[in-house]
């Protein structure tokens, strides 16, 4: 870190590679939301979905579960929770209303939320939609 | 103190400190939920305990910025603060917007607080470290850039020196990545793509520019080797950063269902990232080997070089462990995660506020170093955290590694069982954690105890 390497030329390099990198992340940026339809699906984004995304915010499931592995580490993946529970919304339905209020004895609890029909049901289109997403196939089985 | 408007720093310490004990606290809460899973079920269910722990850090992260800055822009600029009246406006909107918004999170189910705030209107919340609801990330907004003008207006009035100008670099970028945390598209895969921007690009982005400034603006006072030495690193330490983790955020977009190139982008880039914080650790030894004076505060000395060590571990070798695509496969997602987590956060975040509060503190009050028995009781503090942060680190990744192992790897176990099978590595972190609280009140103590002074020269100098 001497001689000719002087501090205006590490600035330069700061400068200079800070702006070029952030272009070529604005670039893929643009590349990826581009072709991201093809993946995302997101012809299949039904008002009932866009609801159950927010149901899933408004009662925090992040807080406790992750979602194609992203949010906290308490309870299982539900980014495929639709295809272990045998392709049945009915079933992730039956799950979520069927938790008792107090929770379970020395078991991780899941709170009981009083969804209503309407908002069960958005949760579970959601989480199917979410499913059907191609996430160059993770998780690697189905446990998620 | 050169001058007298750094001591609106000491308040945001203060707070920064006040705010790092609840949140430890929290995290036992939320240890205990792992394997007594109804634990304060259903009065404190775990995703609420998270949120608070979350967010408690943020916020104490920030307050440890602001105050860092308050106490180092004058300093460097050779000038009075702007206006401290501002600066002491300021520490109070955001403490009580801090603290409604903790009792918040505690009092009513989140359901209930996202309808109060209006979350329809504008939906934000709900995603994690961005729980606030939206009401609150308008104030952190008007903080920010009422913080940014009186800091900006301080160095513009005053001297500009490299550190000055990176600090505020760092500090305007954590603000402009924050507005992206309004974006929310309905669309799941986006609304990832993005919110990263705001979770990757602040702690191995922007941030890192705040941790290169307040460690090089330590190293200069407490070794008083010459500024020029020390710009020219910080400069190459903010270069390495930036090239690296700009692209490299891809580690995050391999399975988002975003292209599969960013599986190259992202493990190409990303594995270089640990470079700028192996510089950091070379600088700060190098600095400190070459210093021109002893500086009396060594407490401050030892938390400067436990940053750049335990900044390289956390989020250069743990970062490492998982970031290329073909081990992220399996570890995305796992107690893996939550191990790098932990030490990163710690090891860069937490440890260079400490490090720049252990320094400032003394000074702010009058003296230029803590007497040595206060100073060893934080020299307690600084083992007993450090320490146990390595075994939680350590037992995280162990749990992770099972895991991986029985639920996706090996075997194909649900996530319950292999939970259970594994709960002897939670007990494990939970005492480590035990211990790491312990650490953490003998730091605040040697802030509270009475000074003792043995030898005289500490007092003489006064900042
Ligand atoms: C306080 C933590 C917590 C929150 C918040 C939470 N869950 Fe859960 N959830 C759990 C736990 C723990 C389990 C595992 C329960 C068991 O196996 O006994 C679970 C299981 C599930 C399952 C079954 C998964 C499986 O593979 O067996 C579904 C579906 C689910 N939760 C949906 C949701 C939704 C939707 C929300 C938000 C409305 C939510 N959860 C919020 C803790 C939580
Ligand atoms: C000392 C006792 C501590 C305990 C027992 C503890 C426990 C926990 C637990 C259980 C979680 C949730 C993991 C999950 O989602 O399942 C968590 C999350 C987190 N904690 Fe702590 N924690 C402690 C201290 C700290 C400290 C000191 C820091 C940083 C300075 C910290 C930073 C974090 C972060 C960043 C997360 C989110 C991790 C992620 O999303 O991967 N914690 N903690
Ligand atoms: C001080 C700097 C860093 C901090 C504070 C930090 C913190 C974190 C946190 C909290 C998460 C969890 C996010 C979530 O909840 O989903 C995370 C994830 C991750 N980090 Fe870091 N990190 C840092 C640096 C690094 C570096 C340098 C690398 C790579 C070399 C890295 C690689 C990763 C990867 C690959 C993940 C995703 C894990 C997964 O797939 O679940 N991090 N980091
Ligand atoms: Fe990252």
């Amino acid at each position: 870190m001497s001689g000719a390497f002087t501090k205006s030329t590490a600035r330069n390099i700061y400068f200079g590679g800070s702006v070029f990198f952030f272009l070529l992340f604005v670039a893929l940026t643009f590349d990826t939301t581009r072709t991201m339809p093809e993946r995302d699906h997101r012809e299949n984004l039904s008002d009932k979905v866009v609801l159950g995304k927010s149901v899933w915010e408004e009662n925090n499931c992040v807080g406790c579960h992750t979602i194609l592995g992203e949010g906290a580490y308490f309870a299982p993946e539900l980014g495929n929770v639709y295809s272990r529970f045998g392709n049945s919304t009915e079933a992730i339905k039956a799950f979520i209303a069927s938790r008792p209020a107090e929770g379970i004895r020395g078991r991780r609890s899941m709170p009981q939320f009083n969804l209503s029909e309407e908002a069960l049901d958005a949760v579970a289109e959601f989480l199917k939609w979410t499913s059907e997403m191609d996430t160059a196939n993770w998780p690697p089985n189905i446990q998620g | 103190m050169k001058y007298q408007s750094q001591a609106v720093a000491k308040p945001y310490f203060y707070a920064a400190i006040g705010l790092f004990v609840a949140q430890v606290l929290f995290g036992l809460i939320m240890g205990l939920q792992y394997v007594i899973g109804d634990f304060l079920f259903p009065e404190i269910p775990f995703n609420v305990a998270r949120m608070v722990h979350t967010n408690l850090l943020i916020v104490w992260l920030l307050f440890g910025f602001m105050g860092a800055s308050y106490f180092l822009v004058p300093e460097e600029s050779e000038t009075e603060l702007f206006s401290p009246l501002l600066g002491y406006v300021l520490f109070w909107v955001f403490l009580v917007a801090g603290a409604l918004t903790i009792v918040g999170y505690l009092a009513v189910p989140y359901a209930t607080l996202a309808e109060l705030t209006g979350n329809d209107l504008l939906p934000t919340m709900g995603r994690e470290f961005l729980e606030q609801p939206t009401i609150t990330k308008i104030g952190i907004v008007i903080v920010a850039l009422g913080f940014l003008f009186n800091i900006g207006m301080t160095v513009l009035k005053g001297r500009k020196t490299v550190i000055s100008v990176v600090l505020i670099t760092g500090l305007v970028g954590l603000a402009v990545f924050f507005l992206f945390s309004f974006y929310n598209p309905s669309n799941l895969a986006l609304d990832k793509y993005y919110w990263w921007w705001v979770v990757h690009l602040w702690v191995e982005g922007v941030w890192e520019l705040i941790l290169g400034a307040i460690l090089a603006f330590v190293l200069i006072k407490v070794t008083g080797v010459d500024r020029e030495v020390i710009e020219k690193w910080l400069y190459v330490i903010i270069a390495m950063a930036l090239i690296t983790g700009i692209i490299g955020t891809g580690h995050h977009y391999y399975w988002i269902g975003t292209p599969t190139y960013w599986q190259w982008w992202g493990s190409i880039f990303s594995a270089m990232e640990p470079l700028p914080f192996f510089a950091m650790t070379v600088f700060a030894f190098n600095m400190i080997n070459r210093r021109r004076r002893d500086h009396p505060n060594k407490v401050a000395v030892l938390w400067a070089q436990g940053t750049a060590v335990m900044s390289f571990l956390g989020a250069g070798v743990w970062g490492f462990l998982h970031t290329l695509a073909p081990v992220n496969y399996y570890t995305h997602g796992t107690q893996i995660t939550a191990a790098h987590g932990h030490m990163a956060f710690y090891g860069a975040y937490a440890m260079i506020v400490m490090t720049i509060i252990s320094y400032a503190m003394p000074i702010l009050r009058g003296r230029e170093a803590a007497s040595n028995r206060n100073q060893v009781v934080e020299m307690w503090g600084f083992w007993l955290m450090t320490v146990s942060m390595v075994f939680i680190t350590l037992f995280l990744t162990a749990a992770g590694v099972l895991q991986v192992w029985m639920q996706r790897y090996g075997g194909s176990e649900p996530f319950m069982v292999v939970q259970e099978k594994i709960a002897l590595f939670y007990w494990m972190r939970e005492l480590a954690g035990v211990i790491f609280l312990i650490g953490l009140i003998c730091y605040v103590a040697a802030y509270f105890l009475p000074e003792r002074d043995l030898d005289v020269d500490v007092v003489a100098e006064a900042g």
